[in-house]
C-alpha cells in the first residue's frame, strides 16, 4: 500500500487533470460554452479592432495590426492557465469544501493546482483558434500557412504554458494567504500584466520607468515568440524586441521562466507554512 | 514495540483573532488548545468528548496536517505532523461532519473514485470498495447520482464512505454524527465499530458532544473543555472513579419504626436516608460494597417490610461531566452562544 512515493507526482496531475476537465467541461448547457468559449472573446477582440480602427482611421494594413490581434489573442491563454491554477484554491476552498481534504491525502499540492490549470488550456485553446481564425477570415491577418514557423510556434507555445502554469502557482500560494477578497486577484493581476507585456502595443508606450516591469516579464517574450513564428517580419519590425534574434528572445524566456518556475515553488512553499500557521486551508469566507 | 497511533506532548493551540471595526488594532489570543498530552495505542476507538468550541476540531486540524500546533508537538503513526507531513498523510484520513463537502458535479461514484486515486488505490479494487461501503450505509442505490442532488446528511455519508475507503492507519472524524438522522447515525456507528473490530491494527479517533455516542462506541474517552483535557480513561473508569459508593433506591411498605440510623449502623453502609411517602418509604444507600445490600433487605425483611422495587442508580459520562465542568454539556453550549 506504501509504493506511494515513486507516483506521487504523476498521480497528483493525472487525477488533477481529469478533474479539472470534469469542471470545464460540465456545460450542462452547450449555448454557456459557445458564449464562454466563443462569443467573449470574439466580443473582446472586436471592441479592440473598433478602437484601433478609429484611432488610425482604419489602417489595418499597418503592421501594428496583427501585431495587436495576435497579441490580445494569445493573452487569453494568460487568464485562461494562470487564472485556472490559482482560482483551483479558491474554488477548492470556498466553494467545493475540498481543499482540506486534498491537503491531508497524499498529494504533492502544487502539482495538483498545475494539473487543475491543463483543462483550462485546452478550452482556452478552442478560444484563441477561433479568434485567429476569425482574424485572419475577416480582418486579413496576414498568417501564411507555408510561412509559419511551425517548430517555433509548438515550443514557444510549450514553453510559454509551463511558464504561465508557474505564474498560477505563485499566485495561487498567494492566494493561499487571503482569505478575504481573494476572488479577484488573478483577473487583476492579469490585467494589470496586459498593460506590461506588450500584449496590445509596445513597451516604448509605456512611461520609462515602467518598462522595466515589462522586460521582467516573460510573457513579453513569448507573444513576441508566437508573433513571429506566425507572421516572420511583419511582427520583427516592432522597435521593442527587434534587436533580438529568435533564439535570443527563446533564450531570455527559457530562462525567466525557470526563474519565475523556482520562485513559484519556493513562495509556495512558504505560503503554505504560513497558512497551515495561520489555520487557512480551510477557511471560508464569512459573508 | 509498535510506536503509539497518535501522541501528543504538552499541545497548545493559541488563534490570533482581530477585534471587531471598533477595536481594530486590539489583537486578541485565543487558546483553543493548552497542555493537550494524551496517547492513543493502536487498536483504539478513542474519543474526544466536549462542548462546541471545546478544541474539539482545532485537535483534529494539528492532527491531520492542516494546522500547525502553537507550542508542543504531536505525533501520528509514529511520525511529527509539522515536520513530517509527507509520511503523516498516506497513513491518514479525516472526516468532518456537518458540512456538505464534495464536487456537485460529480457522481457519488465519481468523487469516491477521484479521492480513491489520490491515494494510489488500484481503480478496481477502489471501486468494489466503493460499492461494498455505499451499501453499508444505505447509499448503494444513489452511487450514479450527481452529489448536488443529494440532502446534506447522504452527502455527509458519501464523505464518511471517503474516509473509510482508503482504509488509513489513523482515521479522523470529526463529529460523524452530526446533524444526521437517527437512523443515519446509527448506521455510522456500526460502520465505525465494524470497521475497527475487522482489523486489530487500525485506529480511530472521533469527536462528538454527544455522550451516549462516547459512551456506546469508545474504548477511551478524552473530556475536553475550554482547550483542556480534564480526564482521559475507558467510559466505565471514568464513571466509576466519579464515586466510590453504589447507589440503591428501594420503596417499602411503611417502616414500623425502622431508623435510618439503624441502616447506616450496618457493616459497609456508607449513607442511608428515608423519606417518609403515602403507602410507604423511600430508602436512598450508597454503600462501600455491593455484598452490603444483602443485610440492608434482612433487617427490613426482619421488620416485615415488603420491598416494592429495588433500583440500581447507574452513573452516566453526563455525571462525570457534571463533576468535572461543573455544568452539563448542554448548559455549556448553551453558556457559549450566549456569548
Ligand atoms: N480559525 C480560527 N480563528 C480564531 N478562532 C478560532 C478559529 N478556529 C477555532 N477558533 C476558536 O477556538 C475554539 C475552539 O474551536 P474548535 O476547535 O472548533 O472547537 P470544537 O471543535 O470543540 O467545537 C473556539 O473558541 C473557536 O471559536
Ligand atoms: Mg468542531
Amino acid at each position: 500500500m506504501l509504493n506511494l512515493h515513486k507516483s506521487e507526482f504523476w498521480r497528483s496531475f493525472r487525477v488533477a487533470t481529469w478533474l479539472g476537465w470534469q469542471i470545464e467541461s460540465n456545460w450542462a448547457d452547450p449555448l454557456l460554452f459557445v458564449i464562454y468559449s466563443i462569443v467573449k472573446p470574439l466580443a473582446s477582440a472586436s471592441i479592440l479592432v473598433v478602437m484601433y480602427g478609429i484611432i488610425t482611421n482604419s489602417n489595418f494594413q499597418n503592421p501594428l495590426f496583427p501585431y495587436i490581434y495576435l497579441g490580445n489573442a494569445f493573452y487569453i491563454y494568460v487568464g485562461a492557465v494562470m487564472g485556472g491554477v490559482s482560482w483551483a484554491v479558491i474554488d477548492d476552498r470556498e466553494h467545493y469544501k475540498t481543499l482540506k481534504y486534498m491537503y491531508v491525502a497524499p498529494i504533492k499540492i502544487p502539482v495538483y493546482l498545475l494539473g487543475r490549470g491543463v483543462a483550462r488550456f485546452l478550452t482556452g485553446s478552442i478560444s484563441v483558434f477561433i479568434t485567429i481564425l476569425a482574424g485572419v477570415v475577416f480582418l486579413k491577418v496576414p498568417i501564411v500557412l507555408q510561412q509559419i514557423n511551425w517548430p517555433l510556434f509548438f515550443l514557444s507555445l510549450l514553453i510559454g504554458i509551463v511558464m504561465l502554469a508557474m505564474m498560477g502557482l505563485l499566485l495561487g500560494s498567494i492566494t493561499l494567504l487571503l482569505v478575504h477578497h481573494s476572488f479577484g486577484i488573478a483577473e487583476g493581476v492579469a490585467g494589470a500584466l496586459y498593460l506590461f507585456s506588450g500584449a496590445i502595443f509596445p513597451l516604448e508606450v509605456l512611461p520609462a520607468w515602467l518598462r522595466p516591469v515589462g522586460f521582467a516579464m516573460p510573457i513579453t517574450y513569448w507573444l513576441e515568440l508566437l508573433r513571429r513564428s506566425l507572421v516572420g517580419n511583419v511582427a520583427q519590425a516592432f522597435p521593442t524586441l527587434a534587436g533580438f534574434s529568435n533564439l535570443d528572445l527563446f533564450g531570455i524566456l527559457v530562462v525567466l521562466s525557470v526563474a519565475f518556475g523556482i520562485l513559484a515553488i519556493y513562495a509556495f512553499r512558504w505560503c503554505d507554512y504560513r497558512a497551515r500557521e495561520r489555520g487557512l486551508i480551510d477557511r471560508v469566507t464569512n459573508y | 514495540m509498535s510506536p503509539l497511533a497518535i501522541e501528543t506532548r504538552k499541545l497548545g493551540r493559541i488563534y490570533k483573532i482581530r477585534g471587531n471595526k471598533k477595536e481594530k488594532n486590539v489583537r486578541k489570543e485565543l487558546a483553543a488548545l493548552s497542555d493537550v498530552g494524551i496517547q492513543i495505542e493502536q487498536g483504539e476507538l478513542f474519543g474526544l468528548l466536549g462542548p462546541n468550541g471545546a478544541g474539539k476540531t482545532t485537535l483534529i486540524k494539528i492532527l491531520t496536517t492542516l494546522l500547525a500546533p502553537s507550542t508542543g508537538e504531536a505525533f501520528v503513526a509514529g511520525y511529527n505532523v509539522l515536520n513530517e507531513p509527507q509520511h503523516v498523510r498516506p497513513r491518514i484520513n479525516m472526516v468532518s461532519g456537518g458540512e456538505s463537502s464534495g464536487y456537485g458535479l460529480l457522481t457519488v461514484r465519481e468523487n469516491l473514485w477521484m479521492f480513491s486515486q489520490f491515494y494510489g488505490m488500484p481503480s478496481r479494487e477502489a471501486n468494489q470498495r466503493i460499492v461494498d461501503l455505499l451499501k453499508l450505509v444505505g447509499l448503494g442505490d444513489r452511487i450514479n447520482t450527481k452529489s448536488s442532488d443529494l440532502s446534506t446528511g447522504l452527502r455527509q455519508k458519501m464523505n464518511i464512505v471517503r474516509g473509510f475507503m482508503t482504509d488509513p492507519e489513523v482515521l479522523f472524524l470529526d463529529e460523524p454524527t452530526l446533524g444526521l438522522d437517527v437512523g443515519a447515525s446509527r448506521d455510522v456507528r456500526h460502520l465505525i465499530r465494524g470497521w475497527l473490530d475487522d482489523d486489530k491494527k487500525r485506529t480511530l479517533l472521533l469527536t462528538t458532544h454527544y455522550m451516549v455516542e462516547a459512551e456506546e462506541l469508545c474504548d477511551r474517552v478524552a473530556i475536553i473543555n475550554q482547550g483542556r483535557v480534564l480526564a482521559c480513561d475507558s467510559p466505565s473508569v471514568l464513571k466509576r472513579r466519579l464515586q466510590e459508593d453504589i447507589l440503591f433506591e428501594i420503596k417499602t411498605s411503611p417502616l414500623n419504626g425502622l431508623s435510618a440510623q439503624a441502616i447506616e449502623d450496618l457493616p459497609e453502609v456508607h449513607t442511608a436516608s428515608l423519606t417518609e411517602m403515602e403507602d410507604g418509604a423511600l430508602l436512598k444507600l450508597a454503600l462501600v460494597e455491593e455484598s452490603a445490600l444483602g443485610p440492608v433487605i434482612n433487617a427490613l425483611t426482619d421488620k416485615n417490610i415488603t420491598i416494592m422495587s429495588l433500583n440500581k442508580h447507574e452513573h452516566s459520562l453526563e455525571d462525570v461531566f457534571v463533576q468535572l465542568v461543573g455544568h452539563s454539556i448542554a448548559e455549556a453550549e448553551k453558556g457559549s452562544q450566549d456569548e
